[in-house]
């Protein structure tokens, strides 16, 4: 055997050693924009963890005589806010409930409708019908009416806002995890898994979740922009977060008073939930080519 | 295409029911009394016993929800426990309103979603291509209701050219195409229209440039047939699915412009919405939304029986 052939046959070796999910990671560590992406966000969502040790001004204590300082005030690099906060500080962190009710929802619905999207598309049957049809009512409604009429008729807050949240986000995973697995059942190595002995339960979390958790995940992330945006959309309108907790879409909310006086500053928390929706959405489509290998 | 069009209507009847039912149990699912907002702190437990039989509360559930549907199908949605009015005056007087900004909104983004995706399509890889995807992307990441207030900020308090709040001069409510109400228009639609946009641009662009590097195209090409007419085979294949998601589009517009109608003080659905919201107005509440998830479930047929009509296989299917 000459030296060239070893090497391939070591890479080969070596790619099969580290599996699907390490080469998807390095071709997406190769995709600038990716990179780009998951380092912003994880800057931000670094500074909303490690806020309370950064040595930052108080987000709750304000001062009436420094109310609306404009960007780039001595002591205030992003000025105050409309009861004289820091807006840095608050800015900061506000990434801590604003990602927390961005992401907790999407995780939430991934979990329940991977699982009830797989029983569906395996099972098959009355049980399809049953969790398809009860799905397809929700899409009767626009996600955002459903959101905000779940929420209004719960009442503000957080928890609601999540749950609604939660709600709005199942049908959709529900429906694109059924899909995949009724394409994935057919498949010879289910039939040699039944063959073998196996029970439905086995199957659906040993052979048939692992072929479609893949796409299920990608498809998942790609909701985080929404979620990201409706939450924050949800406290804007008094329905989430209550004052003084500081939240992007609740700042931008008590901030709308202020845009005669200090427009800029006004619409900072805005361009925040703008900067990190548009950073998990560039993610998501990065993953998305990133896992089809053919390309 | 008529059997097509009654075998749709007839499969939306169970939709509509549950649709109602929904809307129906909103009002179950919400805390406390729904009468707590009419009722004074002091009211005697017989004056609340008194008001719950009157908006008929006091009876079982399934009966409230029979009586609630058929007087609805007669078009009385109940009356708003806030102002006391018929729902079903408030929730028309506000719709009209609704459709339209939702309808300038879907013309704009439409528009402009279309052009956009048969450029990059066309002009793929190049910087015609880089530019309207970033122009896209930004467009669905965007959190509108913060657009609207910086369109605010730039065009009526830095530039003063446009109107911030309102629909028409000195607050009027009665609507006329001219330029002294449309200027209330312009920021709220433009708004609006930013995130069909992104979408309509992101479906055309990946549907065009499939269908550009197919079999057929190059055939067509081959035989000398010139490029407006090969556009013509190209977008006559992207109709169908264009069509299918701009009219999820136009009903996401519907039912969601309640943020941006919020920060623009626009008087239609989601303004009625959101004070029903926070006066807990319940019957208003459920009324408004049963009225635009109908309006959605119309849409959807409507876009079904549309794409019928512009692709055969879907009928026979």
């Amino acid at each position: 055997m000459t030296v060239a052939a070893n090497d391939i046959v070591a890479v080969a070796r070596a790619d099969k050693a580290r599996g699907y999910w390490s080469l998807v990671g390095r071709r997406l560590a190769r995709d600038r924009v990716s990179t780009a992406c998951a380092l912003v966000i994880a800057l931000i969502a670094l500074g909303a963890v490690l806020a309370p040790w950064l040595g930052l001004a108080d987000p709750y204590q304000g001062s009436m005589i420094r109310r609306l300082r404009p960007i780039g005030t001595a002591g205030y690099p992003l000025g105050t806010d409309e009861l004289g906060r820091d807006m840095l500080t608050r800015l900061i962190y506000g990434g801590r409930l604003s990602l927390m009710i961005g992401l907790t929802p999407v995780a939430l619905a991934f979990v329940i409708g991977t699982t009830l999207g797989v029983i569906a598309g395996y099972l098959g049957g009355l049980v399809n019908q049953a969790i398809m049809r009860t799905v397809d009512v929700f899409y009767a409604f626009p996600s955002v009416l459903l959101a905000i009429a779940i929420s209004g008729a719960l009442g503000a807050g957080i928890v609601n806002s999540l749950l609604s949240l939660t709600i709005v986000f199942i049908p959709p995973i529900v429906r694109v995890a059924e899909s995949v697995t009724t394409s994935v059942r057919t498949l010879d190595f289910v039939d040699a898994a039944r063959a073998s002995g196996a029970g439905p339960l086995t199957i659906m979390r040993v052979h048939v979740l692992g072929n479609v958790l893949g796409p299920i995940f990608v498809y998942a992330t790609s909701l985080i922009s929404v979620c990201m945006i409706l939450a924050s959309g949800l406290s804007f309108l008094g329905l989430g977060t209550k004052p003084p907790e500081p939240e992007w879409g609740l700042m931008l909310n008590t901030l709308r008073t202020a845009i005669y006086l200090n427009p800029w500053v006004a619409a900072l928390p805005g361009a925040m939930i703008f900067v990190v929706s548009i950073g998990f959405n560039l993610l998501s489509d990065g993953l998305r080519s990133a896992m089809d290998v053919r390309s | 295409m008529l059997i097509y069009v009654v075998k749709r209507l007839v499969l939306m009847l169970p939709v509509v029911l549950c649709v109602a039912l929904v809307c129906f149990l909103l009002v179950h699912i919400a805390p406390g009394d729904p009468l707590i907002a009419v009722l004074p702190p002091d009211a005697s437990a017989e004056l609340a016993e008194q008001m719950k039989h009157v908006y008929g509360f006091d009876r079982p559930l399934p009966v409230q929800f029979g009586l609630w549907a058929w007087h609805a199908l007669q078009g009385n949605l109940g009356t708003s426990i806030a102002t006391g009015r018929p729902v079903a005056e408030e929730v028309s007087r506000a719709v009209g309103n609704t459709v339209m900004l939702a309808a300038v909104a879907a013309t704009i983004g439409f528009a402009l979603g279309l052009l956009f995706g048969f450029l990059a399509a066309y002009f793929r890889d190049s910087w015609i291509d880089r530019v309207v995807t970033t122009v896209a992307i930004a467009g669905v990441s965007m959190p509108h209701y913060w657009l609207g207030m910086v369109l605010v900020i730039i065009f009526s308090v830095v530039l003063g050219w446009l109107p911030a709040v309102g629909a028409g001069p000195g607050g009027s409510t009665s609507w006329a195409w001219d330029w002294a109400h449309m200027r209330f228009l312009v920021l709220p639609a433009v708004t609006l229209s930013v995130i069909p946009m992104g979408i309509v641009t992101r479906t055309v662009r990946a549907l065009v440039g499939d269908l550009l590097t197919q079999e057929f195209v190059l055939a067509l090409r081959a035989k000398g047939l010139a490029e407006t007419r090969v556009f013509r085979h190209v977008a006559k294949n992207a109709a169908p699915t264009a069509t299918a998601v701009m009219g999820l589009q136009l009903g996401y517009l519907l039912g969601g412009s309640i943020l941006v109608e919020t920060v623009f003080s626009w008087p239609g659905t989601g303004l009625l919405l959101n004070s029903a919201i926070f006066q807990r107005d319940l019957p208003l509440l459920q009324g408004t939304i049963l009225v635009l998830a109908l309006f959605f479930v119309v849409l959807n047929l409507a876009v079904d029986v549309l794409q019928a009509v512009i692709d055969p296989r879907i009928r026979r299917s």
